[in-house]
């Protein structure tokens, strides 16, 4: 589904990721871990297509397309959504609203007809109930005035809503307490299906108890220093990024 | 986002375009130009320009003496053209404007079918059908091209109810007792420099008088259109709501795409006596020029009402999209006890636009209450100016203000300025202003596109937020109009 080869990319002029390497199937889990700095969050905005980023070198492959040429709403409705983590503030614009405009504007780019009011209605219940997120959220304007866990559940709700390919969760349990990352993960969970995927950015593990990764790459100074299974998380969480330092610089120093 | 009392954002002019401007420096679409044989006066203006408007008219003797004694009067003024205002533009050389004319009629239409097809074809162009079919969408319309009204429809249905409505010019002919007992009571000749040049040119406009105790049940409408080449268009409105009676009005205007800049100097009065409400809405939409500034109307209006009665009321709303120069200040006199006067307010700068505008609430009675919302969308180079007076008088015991304004930033060449002026003389007043300067975000619009939604409609769906308090204001059949016409006055080329 998603294949990424040599990426390097930076910000204004600052190299942040030098050469990563991933490979991500459909119906797989992936856990990007990593110390502040390392290029986590990087990575996530320029799958994204974030302004400002500049890619120098490397490729990635998004189901068969270049994904580096297409815009960032062409990126979306071939299927890739970025859970943001600091959802932006739309004051006046309601949540419904922008997620009927959203949904509309991917059925255009497949060349489809607008849902009409009562089929997304529909939809919206049925979504709704699966993430459990309160109607009363919905009609407000979008993220405005939100909690930090109604935040993050309304991004749920909005991948629910847009069933995309691969889901990027970029530091989705920063700031939530340990009933809204249940809340968030149950989400999750369950709209994974064997035919999409979700790439888990995390600086703690905890995350990882809820949603279990198929593979978990540890990230660091620009490069995936370090793959595995979920066990990984649970050794980078006993013993601290550290060591994970120390064995990359070793290795960069020889 | 900043929240305080003055704010005054200036921005730079001389950086590179980002994303979001391209995507704001938009094409006006209402610029054609329609091939219509026009009745002209002669450039210029003397009592001679007076003597034939009134001529053309064939108005009363009473008329023509009390333009004249206008024209007299701004003769006098010539040092009070306002200066005052955050606009810049080359001085409006009074000589070289056409002040009348009319689009050639063979005869008087007697229904709408004998309209001049070319005519009809202009309001089509406009989306305003002059058709029965309006019948549908409960709206009835006066059309003003130029300096002439075209055709009222539903006429006879509102004349049931006892309801006049119809273009000024017939009110004078037809209606004599009601306009000189309400002409310039609320808008005196020597209020301003521009109300006293309209008084004295001024060529048609609406009239408009709901008797007492009858809600008016449809929208009424008028569609102005400055067609002609050099002309000026000074429409006079007068509405009169009688005690216990309601009405809701509207207005439209477009222009052609010119390259030299044309005046608009329009007077509108209301008057609502005890327990009345008038709602007043307006869409404007005049050529604002091309995105090097040249062309565009200059939109120089003096709005007023007075809440003369009782437990009145008045409202403002404008969406304001159109015009080179906007200098207008819908205001409201607070004279009844427990009256109440509201001004919503949408006011859109893009390239070389200016605006400068707001309102005025002048508290006179016991237990008044005003409220003002302004929202200022500034794009491109342009620069948007709010600029209200609250003024409490000695008298007005429990006198409420909130005010409430917003700047809107797209982009970093534009500018946004709030100048509010508070004057209290009692001292059981309770006046709050609150205001907010905020600016699209890249991170708004990249929020957006992750979502599949492309630049262009975030910025339609962000500034449409933005401005939704004012929108809601909107009588339903125009809110979706309206909110289209913010999104094309902002749009352009994605870049």
């Amino acid at each position: 589904m998603l294949n990424i080869q040599n990426l390097q990319a930076g910000i204004e002029g600052r190299q942040i990721l030098r050469g990563i390497n991933l490979e991500i199937k459909a119906g797989e889990v992936h856990a990007i871990m990593g110390p502040n700095g390392s290029g986590k969050s990087t990575l996530a905005s320029v799958l994204a297509g974030k302004q400002n980023y500049e890619v120098t070198s490397g490729s990635v492959e998004f189901l068969g397309k270049n994904l580096l040429a297409l815009s960032p709403e062409a990126r979306a409705a071939e299927g890739l959504f970025l859970a943001f983590q600091y959802p932006v503030e739309v004051p006046g614009l309601s949540t419904t609203n922008f997620i009927k405009t959203a949904v509309n504007e991917i059925r255009k780019y497949h060349g489809r007809e607008p849902l009409d009011a009562v089929s997304f209605l529909k939809m919206m219940k049925q979504k709704m109930a699966l993430v459990n997120i309160d109607q009363s959220l919905l009609s407000r304007p979008l993220n405005e005035g939100f909690s930090g866990g109604e935040k993050k559940r309304n991004e749920i709700f909005q991948m629910a809503m847009l069933e995309p390919k691969l889901a990027i969760l970029d530091e989705t349990d920063s700031g939530l307490d340990i009933d809204a990352i249940r809340i968030v993960s149950n989400g999750v969970n369950k709209l994974r299906t064997k035919d999409n995927a979700v790439l888990v950015v995390t600086h703690y593990q905890r995350l990882l108890d809820y949603i279990v990764p198929d593979f978990v790459h540890v990230l660091y100074n620009g490069r995936i220093v370090k793959s595995g299974t979920k066990e990984l998380a649970l050794e980078l969480e006993e013993r601290g990024y550290d060591f994970i330092r120390n064995e990359a610089d070793v290795e960069q120093e020889a | 986002m900043s929240k305080d009392n003055y704010d005054h954002v200036e921005t730079s002019m001389n950086e590179e375009l980002s994303a979001i401007e391209k995507t704001v420096l938009s094409d006006y679409k209402y610029g054609f130009v329609s091939n219509i044989e026009a009745d002209e006066a002669p450039k210029g203006l003397s009592e001679d320009t007076i003597r034939f408007i009134s001529a053309k008219k064939h108005e009363p003797e009473w008329m023509l003496e009390w333009r004249l004694k206008a024209y007299r009067q701004w003769l006098r003024m010539e040092k009070d053209e306002p200066r005052w205002a955050n606009l810049k533009y080359t001085a409006i050389n009074y000589q070289d404007i056409i002040y009348y004319s009319a689009p050639k009629q063979k005869s008087k239409p007697k229904s709408l079918d004998e309209v001049d097809p070319e005519l009809r074809l202009t309001f089509e162009k406009l989306g305003i059908s002059l058709s029965e079919q309006k019948r549908l969408t409960g709206v009835a319309v006066d059309a003003v091209i130029d300096s002439v009204s075209i055709a009222t429809s539903f006429k006879e249905q509102l004349s049931e109810l006892g309801i006049i409505f119809c273009s000024m010019s017939e009110a004078i002919r037809e209606h004599p007792e009601l306009v000189k007992k309400y002409l310039s009571t609320v808008v005196p000749p020597t209020d301003n420099y521009f109300a006293a040049l309209n008084s004295a040119v001024f060529s048609d406009g609406s009239f408009c008088f709901v008797p007492k105790g009858v809600r008016c049940p449809m929208e009424l409408s008028t569609y102005f259109r400055i067609n002609a080449e050099n002309t000026g268009q000074f429409e006079r409105t007068l509405i009169i709501a009688e005690a216990g009676s309601y009405v809701s009005y509207l207005e439209g205007c477009t222009a052609p795409m010119r390259d030299e800049n044309q005046l608009h100097a329009a007077v509108v009065e209301l008057i609502a006596m005890d327990n009345a409400e008038i709602k007043y809405s307006t869409v404007q939409n005049w050529y604002p020029g091309d995105k090097n500034g040249n062309g565009g109307i200059y939109n120089f209006v003096t709005k007023r009402g007075i809440c003369q009665g009782l437990r009145s009321k008045i409202s403002w709303t404008q969406v304001e999209t159109g015009s080179a120069i906007t200098w207008k200040y819908p205001s409201v006199i607070l004279k009844g006890d427990h009256s109440v006067g509201e001004f919503y307010s949408v006011a859109v700068t893009n390239n070389h636009q200016q605006a400068d505008t707001g309102t005025k609430m002048q508290h006179i009675g016991k237990n008044t209450k005003s409220r003002i919302v302004s929202k200022g969308i500034s794009a491109g180079y342009s620069n948007n100016s709010y600029r209200g007076l609250v003024h409490v008088g000695r008298k007005a015991e429990n006198a409420r203000n909130f005010s409430q304004c917003d700047s809107l930033l797209l982009g970093d060449k534009c500018g946004a300025h709030t100048f509010p002026y508070i004057e209290v003389k009692n001292k059981s007043a309770v006046v709050e202003h609150e205001a907010t300067t905020s600016k699209i975000g890249e991170d708004q619009i990249f929020y957006c596109n992750q979502r599949g939604i492309d630049t262009e409609t975030a910025v339609a769906l962000i500034v449409n937020g933005f401005a939704k308090e004012v929108m809601n204001q909107l009588p339903m059949e125009f809110a979706v109009e309206a909110q289209k016409l913010l999104a094309i006055s902002l749009e352009g080329s994605v870049g």
